[in-house]
């Protein structure tokens, strides 16, 4: 089983996806069964996928390679390294909360719900999977119709404009991309992401693959001033759909940059290093101060993550200015691990964030703070879920959300004090729209009728935050063994980056 | 010119196309309407067989000559063939729910058609002037005689007028072009001219003259823009069974025709011809992509659609080289596909009185009907090029030959037009996934539409995954 589990984790929720469908919605409820049985098998698949994952090596490992379409040398070639492998797990495990999530909520074509997420998560894992950049493009692409069609069907009243948004927005950011591996192709004559590696390119091919690249990426992750679509998106979707954008969705951006960008173009990733940071530290800052400013708490959650995931490009970024250095190659090892943790934390601090606010506003149907205030005295399991989340959320040490940050800040430190004393405002930013947040909604007198009317969780939305909360503490308390599982591919990469491409 | 008759096999599918036509013809005369069904199932039979007969002798890497280099078949005018016959056969099947349902159920249809696809099978195979100005006519008389199918109404007869006035016009200007080319060269036969030009040094001018009046004639056949006019009024105008043919099986044919007089008789002058044929792609894919956006009409929009596609197997052609024409051509089987399965479903969607063509009718139809919302949907996702369709990879195999020859610059505007494009088509998901539905009427299709359509679909996603096989066909039928 172990040379097809890849495979597997792709194929079983989509062909999982395309029987939940048949079953249409005179059987919603079986559906909805058959829907939930999918992903937990793809699930348990990751525990053996984990088990036997050899964390000593670098090299690709459960590698299936077929030829798909030879006159291009587009292959069907999977594997996965340190940096997929936590990443298809954090997928796997969203998917599970996000149909429990749903259960009772969701009561418009249930079944096609369902099975636009299972699709959604068997492409995802294709995404993390794939080793041949046509069939990463392939997945990467494909995903952004089952989201569209999540946001637009069951989304907000601005949905239509928030779904053609966000997908017009990711699309032309990447056919840069495909114009870039197109040329790549005809350089070296192959698109396995090993070859685009080891190629050697002079800088202006490299400038500009580098630009390409970030575009799509950038859209992708999202970094500032390309993040507008991602608030509107957010605020429209329906909470599953929040939950997997920011869960995993934005994730693919960062693992972008770690794939393509910084391999590909090493030499031009260096030498922008300094645009990459800049924005970075302009997302944390300022988008920080622009989320203490929201009035919608989904809306605040969005701004959190844009912020949140600058430290992800950060962390990618300021290695390169370690790397040049050349003395602290543990520093910049630091950084990527910092970064890499960093997305996986927040894949459960951002699902659990929007899965509280969905929590709330499946009672009330209000997503404005002021509607609320005071939940703490009706629902105190959700407010306890709450707080924990929101601790977590401004990096409380013991939450996962400190590792990332920490890590990256201290690597920061060692390049440049005041880009490091910049990354660190967020502790300050971040905790004070979080715990404003928190004490608006949670803290306080019972706000009005509806809060006072507030049922705690039942037993299904505990499931789903307890689950959160569990892997939200495992990951603060016991970091190491997320970080042994990435530590070779994050050493190869770095001494991949440490030469340059431009001469043979 | 006929030395022994061992030298008509080759040509054996057409002589057998035309002797069915002839038979259909006369049937169609005796049959009346309740029995029209038989006629029907004659056409589809002779495709069939048709088919049956090119493959017998099919090789895609031999190429056989006949009547003195005036008909050709190679890799390339088989694929295409099998393409054109099956693209048809499709649209029998489709058609005879909209004829009927329209009251057009006539076997002149059935005639009229397979007369073009012979005119188209001449075309294709055409090795001399002569025999592809023959294919042409054949194809675009018949055509202009579909148009005008149902006379009693104004605007099918208007769009008719139009079709015929301007087509009339481009086959001049070819004409003219080729006459040009015969004075220069001496000579009809597209080998014997590629050589002439190869070698001889012609006056530049003239030169200019002859190639401007042959690429402008081929694109109005293709109806790339600027010479784009008639294609929004035919597709509008013409009964939905008829632009379901027109929007399909003839691009084919007008690729094989850009083939054979571009890449093969004007070969040594590749770069006179790509530069404007890189103005007309980047023409097509801006006012195609443009104009789609602000159209209501579903047959509008995808006749803007079209001409954007066009302009994306013009960008194949331009490549100027073997990788440029197997993925122009691939597009272009790529194309006629998603095009019969686009007005397919909106028959499938017709009823008796009511044309399912404006964009509202397909309000909600997730709601109304599932199954074909969801058909829709992949065959949108396929014309705007996302994966896993097979529309992506149509456009990545031109983009890859368009930056091969250096056209990169053409390559970038023409994906930020897919993008811009990618809109309208999205649009269509959108009303019928997020919007109620605001008729109710029960949606009811004969079984043999259904399946057709189901098949048809689901190859644009199955071809994603035996896109292997299919590039491969493409690129042997050019080396």
């Amino acid at each position: 089983m172990f040379d097809v589990i890849l495979s597997l984790l792709i194929w079983v929720p989509i062909a999982g996806g395309v029987a939940v469908l048949t079953t249409g919605e005179r059987a919603a409820n079986g559906g909805k069964w058959l829907a939930l049985l999918v992903a937990l098998f793809t699930l348990g698949l990751c525990v053996p996928l984990w088990m036997s994952f050899d964390t000593t090596t670098a090299n690709l490992q459960f590698v299936e390679r077929v030829a798909w379409i030879r006159t291009f040398d587009i292959e069907y070639y999977l594997g996965i390294d340190g940096f997929s492998l936590p990443l298809i797990v954090l997928t796997c495990i969203i998917t599970v909360l996000v149909l429990v999530s749903a259960w009772e909520v969701i009561e418009y074509k249930a079944t096609q719900y369902y099975a636009a997420f299972l699709m959604l998560a068997g492409m995802m894992n294709g995404v993390f999977a794939a080793q041949d950049a046509i069939l990463f493009y392939v997945f990467f692409e494909a995903m952004l119709i089952p989201m569209f069609v999540i946001i637009g069907v069951w989304g907000g009243p601005k949905r239509v404009y928030a779904t053609f948004k966000f997908f017009l927005y990711t699309f032309l950011g990447s056919v840069f991309m495909l114009i870039g591996l197109v040329y790549l192709y005809l350089k070296g004559q192959s698109f396995q992401l090993i070859d685009l590696q080891s190629m050697t390119l002079n800088m202006t091919e490299q400038t500009w693959l580098f630009f390409a690249f970030l575009v799509a990426f950038a859209v992708k992750i999202p970094m500032f001033p390309v993040h507008t679509w991602l608030p509107d998106a957010h605020v429209e979707a329906p909470t599953g759909g929040s939950m997997v954008l920011a869960a995993v969705m934005l994730k693919i951006g960062g693992y972008g940059f770690l794939r393509f960008s910084m391999p590909i173009a090493p030499d031009a990733s260096a030498a922008y290093a300094w645009l990459i940071i800049t924005l970075s530290l302009i997302a944390v800052v300022y988008i920080g101060f622009v989320a203490l400013a929201q009035q919608d708490m989904k809306k605040l959650i969005a701004y959190s993550s844009i912020s949140h995931m600058g430290f992800v490009t950060l962390g990618l970024f300021i290695a390169f200015a370690l790397v040049l250095e050349g003395n602290a190659p543990d520093t910049a090892a630091l950084a990527v691990q910092g970064a890499m943790v960093q997305m996986i934390s927040h894949g459960f601090i951002s699902a659990a964030m929007f899965g509280a606010v969905g929590v709330l506003y499946d009672r009330v149907h209000s997503r404005q703070i002021a509607d609320y205030g005071g939940v703490m005295n009706t629902m105190p399991w959700f407010g306890a879920f709450m707080v924990l989340f929101a601790m977590a959320n401004c990096g409380l040490p013991g939450t996962s959300g400190f590792v990332g940050e920490f890590m990256v800040i201290l690597a920061a430190v060692k390049a440049n004090f005041w880009i490091a004393f910049a990354a660190a405002l967020t502790l300050i930013i971040g905790a004070a729209y979080t715990l404003w947040l928190v004490k608006r909604v949670i803290f306080g007198d019972v706000a009005n009728s509806n809060v006072a009317e507030l049922q705690d969780l039942n037993s299904r939305e505990w499931i789903v935050m307890g689950v959160l909360a569990f892997f939200v503490l495992l990951i603060g308390l016991w970091p190491a063994p997320l970080i042994d599982v990435m530590q070779p591919s994050v050493e190869a990469l770095l001494k991949h980056l440490a030469q340059t491409k431009l001469i043979g | 010119m006929i030395e022994t008759w061992s030298d008509l096999i080759p040509l054996l599918p057409e002589l057998f196309l035309l002797g069915m036509i002839n038979i259909i013809l006369i049937a169609g005369l005796f049959i009346d309407e309740k029995r029209r069904g038989i006629v029907h199932f004659l056409a589809i039979l002779t495709l069939v067989f048709t088919a049956i007969i090119t493959m017998r002798d099919f090789n895609v890497l031999q190429r056989y000559t006949a009547l003195g280099g005036m008909f050709v078949r190679d890799g390339v005018s088989d694929v295409l063939k099998l393409f054109i016959y099956l693209t048809t056969a499709v649209v029998f099947v489709y058609a005879k729910h909209s004829l009927r349902v329209s009251k057009l159920f006539v076997a002149e249809y059935y005639t009229l058609v397979l007369f073009a696809v012979l005119g188209m099978c001449i075309l294709v195979s055409g090795g001399n002037l002569l025999t592809i100005y023959l294919g042409l006519e054949l194809l675009a008389l018949s055509s202009y005689a579909l148009v005008a199918l149902d006379r009693d109404s104004p605007s099918a007869s208007e769009s008719a007028m139009k079709y015929f006035v301007l087509g009339a016009l481009a086959s001049g200007l070819l004409l003219y072009g080729m006459s040009m080319l015969y004075g220069l060269t001496g000579s009809l036969e597209l080998a014997v001219i590629a050589k002439k030009l190869a070698s001889g040094d012609l006056p530049p001018i003239l030169m200019a003259f002859t190639i401007t009046f042959i690429v402008v004639g081929i694109a109005f056949k293709f109806g790339a823009a600027p010479f784009h006019m008639w294609v929004p009024d035919v597709y509008h105008g013409a009964p939905t069974a008829v632009t379901l043919f027109i929007s399909s099986a003839p691009k084919l044919a007008a690729a094989g025709m850009a083939f054979r007089v571009l890449a093969e008789g004007l070969e040594p002058r590749v770069q006179d011809w790509a530069q404007m044929l890189g103005f007309l792609a980047l023409l097509s894919l801006v006012i195609g992509n443009l104009a789609a956006i602000a159209q209501t009409n579903l047959k509008r929009m995808l006749a803007y659609s079209t001409i954007s596609h066009v302009g994306f197997i013009l960008l194949g052609i331009l490549a100027g080289d073997e990788a440029g024409m197997a993925a122009a051509m691939f597009y272009v089987i790529v194309y006629a596909l998603m095009s019969t399965a686009a007005f397919g479903l909106i028959i499938a969607l017709s009823r008796a009185g009511f044309d399912a063509e404006r964009i509202e009718d397909f309000k909600g139809l997730n709601q109304r009907h599932p199954w074909f919302a969801f058909l829709m949907l992949v065959t949108m996702a396929s014309m705007a090029g996302f994966p896993p369709t097979i529309g992506f990879f149509a456009k990545l195999y031109v983009l890859q030959a368009a930056v091969d020859a250096g056209w990169l610059w053409l390559a970038i505007t023409s994906v930020v037009f897919a993008v811009i494009g990618a809109y309208y088509y999205l649009r269509v998901i959108k009303v019928m996934y997020f919007d109620e539905p605001e008729v109710d009427h029960k949606i009811s299709v004969p079984g043999d539409v259904r399946s057709v359509l189901a098949v048809n679909v689901v190859m644009l996603l199955v071809l994603t995954i035996m896109a292997g096989p299919l590039t491969r066909l493409c690129e042997q039928a050019w080396y």
